[in-house]
């Protein structure tokens, strides 16, 4: 299916105002009541402007408007130095870094898994099953444990955070790649047979190559709930740093400004990691010689 | 078959615990004479694997009972006669499974997997009692069991806060929306072209995040918890349902053509039949992320009671037995949902390709 650029762009630019509009829409109505009690108790005559005008420049909204929260994102940024806690690129590190130490955790627990899944026949009997059940169970509910256990032996700071996005991540790309390993043309499989490849010749020349394109594509669902487990697992640890943390202090002191401006990065980043892993993919598709 | 096996014989030989030696401890006698016994029984005279498997598989149940006996006397290090009989009995059971994995059949699958699962509680219950590890750290299965029964109250309560109350409402409101906008959007493109891009960014984004802003707007009941249950199961549900929605050939949109049928008996007749292995991969997708959604957003504030509430105050106040008989109640329950949808989702799409291969 052939689209112009226009028939595609347009159909978002719409639903991208559509969203800011209905924001704005959403901070007047919900801001409306507190805006009004406000402007009684100053005591003044007030107009509709007045009031819209109120709703959109709250300390304290019940729904802040996207300029505060840029506003906020850009003085957070800007008006302190990158290692100072309230910027929010501290913070914005420091989940992102046990984000991307569960994530390469994960991938390595993923891959080994497919492996022995693919060619051990009583590991995929045994052991496929449970690690589909594993994934039906809510896993952050026991993130908070994990994050006590660990303490308990000893481990804290980000180790916690890494393992429980490992727990998380892991399992996509564990099916991923038992798919992506077993798609091995027939005939090739074959070839491989007929120069008496070994098999660890197969796998390296051939299984592996195949899985390429599905790994990434696991891998890019991955890095997104990677993310979300770091965040979850800064929830338990009473917040010292990290976006979570921002998530909870903010919802403890009602700073609703914070708690979307760190809502708001976490979206970057995470659609940030997932371009870089997609850059990946282009780099390492090209070197292997794949049809776009 | 594996060398390790015969480790039994050797396990003979070492302490079974401080100052025990195997033959002292009737348990222990019975635990590797089961051992062995099955292990000749099947190797002497030629079986099929099924009944070899079957053999060594009563062999490694006694033997397993009989040890958990030995476990409290164990003292870690103390009993390395046990640990090595216990990996010999790993072994055993290891070339059981491999026999029973052989053959073909759901059922045989069924019966390696529950037997895997359970040789993984065993291990948990042996390392856990036979190390001493402190129930802090991680409690045996077996005292989680025990803490069930006399908190089921407070367990039922929880239950039907966080999943009768918040899940199943948000579950049902949210997928119901996102099937209903998927609908409309399908009838009108340009609104799938724009809501399409938007659904996939919004499965980029850690949606949990919204729960504290919710818990702002709906309170500390139940509502808040639907809130984000609906939002976070809302874009699975339009994008999955948009998807199957896409799923109908045209060779079969023709043939509706040719007989007459209008858009809405196209829609029930063909297109939704046709959707529904994309609807129940939504839904069981959702289900998971219900359960998830609910009791995070119970972390930023409840009334005193709900599941994620639990977890998060009683991990604080260390009584660690209620926050895992909390953690088994949301276990069973995701599987349950998920099993349930896949037995449904079985029962209504036998005819499509991807179920009737597997049988």
């Amino acid at each position: 299916m052939t689209t112009s650029l226009s028939q595609r762009v347009l159909p978002v630019a719409v639903m991208a105002v559509a969203v800011i509009a209905v924001w704005y829409g959403g901070a007047v109505w919900l801001n409306a009541p507190q805006a009004m009690e406000a402007m009684a108790r100053a005591g003044k005559n007030w107009s509709t402007a007045d009031l819209v005008m109120q709703t959109f420049a709250m300390k304290r909204p019940v729904l802040p408007t996207p300029d505060q929260v840029v506003v906020e994102i850009y003085h957070s940024l800007t008006d302190y130095p990158i290692g100072h806690i309230r910027n929010l690129l501290y913070h914005t590190g420091v989940t992102s870094a046990s984000a991307l130490v569960g994530f390469v955790m994960g991938v390595v627990l993923g891959v080994v898994l497919a492996i022995g899944i693919v060619h051990v026949r009583t590991l995929e009997a045994s052991l496929l099953p449970w690690i589909i059940a594993s994934q039906t169970i809510p896993i952050l509910a026991i993130a908070p444990m994990i994050v006590v256990i660990l303490g308990n032996l000893g481990f804290t700071g980000l180790l916690p955070k890494a393992v429980i996005s490992m727990y998380l991540c892991f399992f996509p790309i564990t099916v991923g790649m038992v798919k992506g390993l077993r798609s091995v043309d027939g005939m090739a499989q074959d070839l491989m047979r007929t120069y008496n490849a070994s098999a660890r010749q197969v796998f390296w020349m051939l299984r592996l190559p195949s899985a390429v394109p599905y790994l990434f594509t696991s891998l890019k669902v991955a890095i997104a709930i990677s993310l979300v487990g770091a965040i979850v697992g800064e929830l338990p640890t009473g917040g010292q740093a990290g976006l979570g943390s921002r998530l909870l202090s903010g919802s403890y002191y009602g700073q609703t400004v914070q708690i979307w401006s760190a809502l708001v990065m976490s979206a970057v980043l995470s659609v940030v990691l997932i371009a870089v892993v997609g850059l990946a993919e282009k780099l390492v598709g090209r070197h292997t010689g794949a049809h776009p | 078959m594996n060398p390790l096996v015969f480790l039994p014989l050797v396990a003979v030989v070492l302490p079974f615990g401080a100052g025990v030696a195997a033959w002292q401890h009737p348990a222990a006698l019975v635990a590797v004479g089961a051992a062995l016994a099955s292990l000749l029984a099947a190797r002497l005279r030629p079986l099929p694997p099924l009944a070899e498997a079957l053999v060594l598989l009563a062999g490694v149940a006694v033997a397993a009972a009989a040890s958990l006996l030995l476990l409290d006397r164990a003292s870690g290090i103390a009993a390395p006669g046990l640990w090595v009989f216990l990996v010999g009995l790993a072994a055993l059971f290891w070339h059981a499974l491999t026999l029973l994995a052989q053959g073909e059949g759901a059922g045989r699958v069924a019966l390696v997997a529950g037997l895997f699962g359970l040789a993984l509680v065993y291990l948990w219950e042996a390392v856990v009692r036979g190390f001493g590890v402190p129930s802090v750290l991680l409690p045996a299965p077996s005292a989680i069991l025990a803490a069930m029964p006399p908190r089921a109250d407070v367990l039922w309560d929880d239950f039907r806060q966080t999943v009768l109350h918040a899940v199943v409402r948000g579950y049902l409101i949210g997928c119901l929306s996102g099937f209903a906008v998927a609908i409309v959007a399908d009838r009108i493109p340009f609104l799938a072209r724009g809501l399409l891009p938007l659904g996939n960014l919004v499965s980029a984004i850690p949606i949990v995040g919204i729960a504290p802003i919710m818990v702002m707007w709906f309170g500390f009941g139940w509502e808040s918890k639907a809130a984000v249950v609906v939002v976070m199961t809302f874009f699975p549900m339009l994008v999955n349902t948009l998807a199957g929605l896409q799923a109908s050939e045209k060779i079969q949109l023709d043939l509706m053509r040719s007989y007459g049928a209008g858009y809405v008996r196209t829609l029930v007749k063909l297109r939704l039949p046709n959707a529904l292995p994309f609807l129940f991969n939504g839904l069981k997708i959702n289900s998971t992320l219900a359960l998830i959604g609910a009791i995070v957003a119970e972390f930023f504030g409840t009334p005193i009671v709900g599941m994620g509430f639990r977890i998060s105050t009683e991990v604080a106040r260390m009584n660690l037995d209620i926050v895992w008989a909390t953690i088994v109640v949301a276990g069973i329950t995701g599987s349950t949902l998920y099993g349930a949808l896949a037995l449904a989702e079985r029962a209504v799409t036998g005819w499509h390709p991807s179920v009737r291969r597997r049988r």
